[in-house]
């Protein structure tokens, strides 16, 4: 079993619902991105979202284009990213971590290295924004014969044949975006959540993460009410931005320790 | 009108929007739902005789096609060798081809009830082609535009203004091109439900690139009519400049059985290709994936787009059509590459001959043009797409040469 679905596994039995926090690796250094996975799950992160840092993040809005912004001044590329995982693995064999990005730095390695590359570092899964299932059949091929996870997105946009196509790929979890717009826009619909959730359940077997608009400890626990599991990304690395460099590490685990026990709470 | 009927043999793009290994559908799961509708639309369109009736009359009525073809006979005398003729896209209303594709998506966005549209512009003119669309039809328009370009091209900004649009000025990434596609892609999936995006060129996501082709093609198909009036056959090559690729498309398309007419496409080499600053996507990049398409990329080993140098706004973009990437692979079109020194002669050269003053985009292909023709024999014809007007360029044009407007 995947360290994903076992993650998940021991979460259904102990009642809990998945934290799963998103940074951008080598944000606000490339130095720094250790100690945060590690400050993570220390603070309760079940799962860890490692951003890979890309030039044109169409998806993203100005928050996370700028936390990709500060992590290439220092040059940090996938290769970098891999590094970051393989070091953070020496020390955490439990936590399963899920690369985040863009198709064009996959690309430029080429499939058959990365997928590679990602199972010696110890990647879990990989989630690639804008590489649908009808463009990824190759790389999610490579990526299953490597024990890695393809994760995918879901909208309030897609209708009932998408979902089942998702369905047919997808392994680990899928990735519900509970908003229309880039990621740290306005606040979340728990009404249109919680009535797409259902749908997507009838087609696919997997744990349902919600991410995209989650900014506090209430609607995380709103959240973790309906679905498997919970992703914040945006608000986090808003307080990577906003903090002191010595603050960081606590500012982030205040944070994200208090989303963990409001969504713990019965 | 026999609009897509031109081609037998030639199908590409197939049903997902492939070239080749080039083009798809390459973006995030939100926009999913808005392509699938685009291309179903789209579909019905195309082959739908009112709707095709529809953008015939507004290209003659508002457009004011066919545009002519003209014998740049001083120019050809000057460099000697074969004969250059122009395709005058500088002649349509708003200046340049960019208004063939937004008179076709606002007709489509028209039928599709979206009653606002977003751009993305470089240059400004696909930006003012939008925006005066959305003057004719009565829509909200919103353009995006690097802050950089802003400033290079302040007259187009103040035309979009006096059409009642709303200029963006986006100051993310290298704050040119590029960037205003993604900030356009990022409004379109927020607001997709009222929103229609008009890309600009023959890139983005299936359909667009297909899409933005077909209503380019008809300077092509106008060509094929034209030349054998005034030549009495078919030129010999086209030449069209390259950032995007949707001047140069809309001129080959109609041609690419016709293997006797060489297609060549003219990049902006910037201070050369050695230089490193440069927009010769296809002379100098390699393929990847941006921008929802797969096509070459100016990228680094990291997968990074490199930010591009032209001393034209409208060809500084790091990507290029995918149709492009698919006919240099093939080997049906060439690519070559000219620099900003090259492209300012010949926007001088031409505008002193003949009395045409190019948009410095064009002036790529005019310049690869004039080093072409002496290496022919005087029979020859090259025909240059001539896709725009300078007056745009004025400021740029003075400062170049030290003055200040």
């Amino acid at each position: 079993m995947s360290r994903i679905a076992e993650t998940f596994k021991k979460l259904q039995s102990q009642k809990k619902q998945a934290l799963i926090p998103f940074v951008t690796a080598g944000d606000p250094a490339p130095a720094m991105t250790v100690p945060i996975m590690r400050a993570l799950v220390s603070a309760g992160a079940d799962i860890l979202e490692l951003g890979v840092p890309f030039s044109d993040p169409m998806a993203d809005g100005p928050t996370i284009q700028r936390s990709s912004e500060r992590a290439l001044k220092h040059n940090v590329g996938l290769k970098d990213v891999l590094g970051f995982v393989r070091e953070f693995r020496t020390s955490d064999t439990t936590t399963p971590v899920v690369l985040m990005g863009y198709a064009n730095p996959i690309e430029a390695m080429g499939y058959v290295t990365f997928a590679a590359s990602a199972q010696s570092a110890g990647v879990d899964g990989v989630l690639v924004v804008d590489y649908p299932p009808e463009e990824s059949k190759d790389l999610v091929g490579l990526l299953k014969k490597c024990g890695i996870d393809s994760i995918f997105l879901l909208s309030p946009t897609s209708e009932e044949g998408r979902i089942e196509q998702v369905g047919r790929m997808a392994s680990g979890y899928i990735y519900y975006v509970s908003l229309k717009g880039v990621t740290g826009a306005a606040n979340i619909d728990l009404k249109e959540v919680g009535a797409k959730l259902p749908l997507i359940r009838s087609h696919i077997k997997l744990p349902i993460g919600v991410g995209f608009g989650i900014r506090d400890a209430q609607t995380a626990k709103a959240i973790a009410s309906i679905s498997d599991a919970v992703v914040i990304g945006s608000r986090l690395v808003q307080e990577i931005e906003s903090s002191q460099p010595d603050q960081l590490i606590g500012n982030l685990s205040t944070l994200v320790g208090g989303i963990r026990r409001a969504m713990d709470e019965r | 009108m026999q609009m897509y009927e031109a081609l037998k043999a030639y199908n590409l793009p197939d049903e997902q929007g492939h070239f080749g290994p080039y083009g798809g559908v390459f973006v995030a799961e939100t926009l999913m739902h808005a392509l699938d509708e685009l291309r179903t639309q789209y579909d019905q369109m195309r082959k739908d005789p009112a709707f095709i009736a529809e953008f015939a009359s507004e290209l003659k009525h508002y457009v004011g096609r066919p545009s002519p073809v003209y014998h740049a006979k001083r120019l050809s005398q000057h460099c000697g060798g074969a004969q250059i003729w122009l395709k005058r896209e500088d002649l349509n209303h708003t200046g340049a081809h960019k208004i063939n594709n937004t008179i076709g998506q606002a007709l489509l966005a028209r039928r599709m009830g979206k009653k606002r549209i977003i751009a993305e512009t470089g240059a400004g003119q696909h930006g003012v082609a939008s925006a005066t669309v959305a003057a004719r039809f009565g829509m909200e328009c919103v353009v995006y535009m690097g802050s950089e370009d802003v400033k290079r091209q302040s007259m187009n900004v103040f035309r979009m203004k006096l059409l009642g649009a709303t200029v963006v000025p986006v100051e993310s990434g290298s704050k040119t091109l590029k960037d205003a596609l993604n900030e356009a892609m990022r409004d379109w999936v927020t607001n997709v439900e009222n929103t229609f995006y008009i890309i600009g060129t023959v890139a983005g996501p299936h359909p667009y690139p297909m899409m933005v082709r077909d209503f380019n093609s008809v300077v092509g198909r106008e060509l094929r009519t034209q030349m054998p009036e005034v030549i009495g056959r078919q030129p010999d090559a086209i030449l069209a400049c390259v950032g995007g690729g949707s001047n140069a498309i809309g001129a080959f398309y109609p041609y690419i059985e016709d293997r006797d007419v060489r297609l060549i496409g003219v990049e902006a080499g910037g201070l050369g290709l050695a230089s490193g600053k440069h927009a010769a996507t296809l002379c100098a990049g390699k393929p990847g994936v941006l921008h929802g398409n797969r096509t070459y990329l100016i990228q680094d080993e990291n997968g990074q787009i490199i930010e591009t140098h032209s001393i034209s706004a409208g060809l500084d973009y790091p990507g290029v059509g995918p149709e492009h990437s698919w006919l240099k692979d093939s080997g049906r079109a060439e690519y070559v590459a000219i620099t900003d020194d090259e492209a300012l002669n010949a926007f001088h050269t031409l505008t002193r001959m003949e009395g045409i003053m190019p948009a410095l985009e064009s002036a790529h292909a005019v310049a690869h043009a004039m080093k072409l023709a002496p290496t022919l024999a005087g029979d020859k014809v090259l025909l240059v797409n001539l896709s725009g007007r300078g007056d745009k360029d004025m400021n740029t044009v003075a400062e170049r040469s030290g003055l200040k407007l």
